[in-house]
């Protein structure tokens, strides 16, 4: 067997005295997407947040590639010189989108390679050209955020994670503040980039989406994994009490 | 009112000129000097550099409380006297009134940057932007845009500031107005016509910003 791409052991994130993630297990290979799932507040964001280091874990290690960081007592112990590299190993995507609101979708796309990753200006528009022609958006790279429809928007994100070469996607509930008729848009882009061999983590309140793209489901309670398998599996036969509470009060919101 | 007009008074373009020049020189640099200090420390107030933002809070206690005459007056004294060195006449004028600007504006800035939303900084880091990078890639750019009303509103307190520096011998509009009514015994018609010129100095700066603001509005609207 191969080693996972993506190797979460005992992860942990307490807010004084809540523990938000309680000792998170997680693995994945490279080139699958995983489905994080779980209700309001069982700790799946913030999950997100900490293996992309934008909250700092209070402990436990993070594999992604071959850079470890290990946390202990709300500090970074083992890694600290990798944990840039680290970290650019993977792209999120985010639920309002957070585009930079002063700047033109293109300027959105190509301001990272070009400021962080010192690439020309010419090739990184022309990179940030073909990501948004790829999103069905080369007619929008002149327009700002607040130009474009919510789908749009989140597709732009979408191009400016994917110009920075990730090796891991990270979608933190990336369709949850759409309107519904754009959800649809959103989810097909996402679908494509997880049918391309994209090592993905999605967390999202889109239980067909799991079910029909993911290769792993892993399902949040209360900060820890309660169940994880495959989505065929998880979804007929839950093993766990409160999965099948879970999908059953899903299954009577309306499915999309 | 029975009063015989005379404005024949006011014709003095000379005098006028060079004190509109004053007036305009001493409001433009102590604005913007006002400005960059401001911002400076504005960044000191939201970083985490603690000894810092003590330091910053004192200093913005002191010229937010204490009266802009005052601290012209001190700057011109006994600035020069504690420090003991010989400062140009100018530029300690100018002291006084650059730290009020830059006071007021430390906290107009710092309440602009608090206000960006932080999935902007999430974005930014997830993206690796350092921290320098973000703030001015991502966060001031906003900040000045948000915060274009306050900046313009304590310019032009600044500009009108500029007319206590006459206390210390400028030869600002005010100077040169108080001169004129020395010599002529003719106030009504002199401050009157002082008034005029700073309304027209400054009407258009703040015309000039609100539509800046207007249009800077309508690019981002979200």
């Amino acid at each position: 067997m191969t080693t996972p791409y993506v190797q979460v052991q005992g992860l942990a994130k307490t807010y004084g005295n809540v523990r938000a993630v309680d000792g998170v297990d997680l693995s994945l290979d490279e080139g699958r997407t995983a489905a994080i799932i779980g209700s309001s507040g069982c700790g799946k964001s913030t999950f997100l947040r900490c293996l992309n280091l934008l909250e700092s874990p209070t402990s436990g290690t993070m594999r992604i590639g071959s850079h470890t960081l290990r946390y202990e007592g709300d500090e970074l112990v083992d890694g600290k010189s990798d944990s840039l590299l680290y970290r650019k190993q993977m792209a999120m995507v985010f639920q309002s989108f957070e585009l930079f609101p002063h700047m033109t979708a293109l300027r959105n796309v190509s301001l990272a390679p070009i400021v962080v990753n010192g690439t020309e200006r010419q090739r990184a528009e022309a990179e940030a050209i073909a990501l948004l022609d790829m999103m069905g958006l080369k007619d929008k790279a002149d327009q700002r955020p607040g130009q474009l429809s919510g789908g749009q928007a989140q597709r732009v994100a979408i191009a400016r994670a994917l110009a920075m070469n990730p090796r891991v996607l990270l979608f933190d509930e990336a369709t949850s503040a759409l309107d519904p008729e754009l959800v649809g848009e959103v989810l097909e882009v996402m679908k494509g980039l997880a049918r391309e061999g994209r090592t993905m983590l999605v967390v999202t309140h889109e239980l067909a989406f799991a079910r029909e793209a993911a290769d792993e489901v892993f399902f949040f309670d209360q900060g820890r994994v309660a169940e994880s398998g495959p989505p065929e599996e998880l979804f007929t036969n839950p093993k766990t009490e409160r999965l099948a509470a879970f999908l059953q009060r899903y299954q009577h919101s309306a499915p999309r | 009112m029975n009063y015989a007009f005379d404005w024949s008074v006011v014709l003095r373009p000379e005098a006028w000129l060079n004190a509109i020049g004053v007036t305009l020189a001493y409001g433009i640099a102590t604005t913007l000097a006002g400005l960059v200090i401001g911002l400076l420390l504005g960044l000191i107030l939201i970083s985490g550099f603690r000894a810092g933002r003590w330091a910053v809070n004192v200093f913005i206690g002191i010229f937010r409380c204490t009266p802009a005459l005052i601290q012209i007056v001190w700057f011109y004294y006994a600035f020069p006297m504690v420090l003991s060195v010989n400062m140009p006449a100018w530029l300690a004028a100018g002291c006084g009134l650059t730290f009020y600007m830059a006071a007021f504006s430390a906290e107009i800035f710092r309440g602009g940057i608090e206000s960006i939303e932080r999935g902007q900084w999430y974005a930014s880091r997830s993206l690796c932007l350092p921290y320098w990078k973000t703030m001015y890639y991502v966060i001031l750019p906003q900040t000045f845009r948000r915060m274009t009303a306050p900046i313009v509103n304590q310019s032009i307190i600044q500009f009108k500031n500029t007319s206590l520096l006459s206390v210390v011998s400028v030869h600002d509009i005010m100077y040169t107005a108080n001169g004129i009514t020395a010599a002529t015994y003719r106030p009504l018609e002199v401050f009157t016509f002082a008034a005029l010129l700073y309304i027209v100095l400054i009407w258009p700066l703040a015309t000039i910003a609100v539509r800046f603001e207007r249009a800077m509005n309508q690019k981002n609207t979200i």
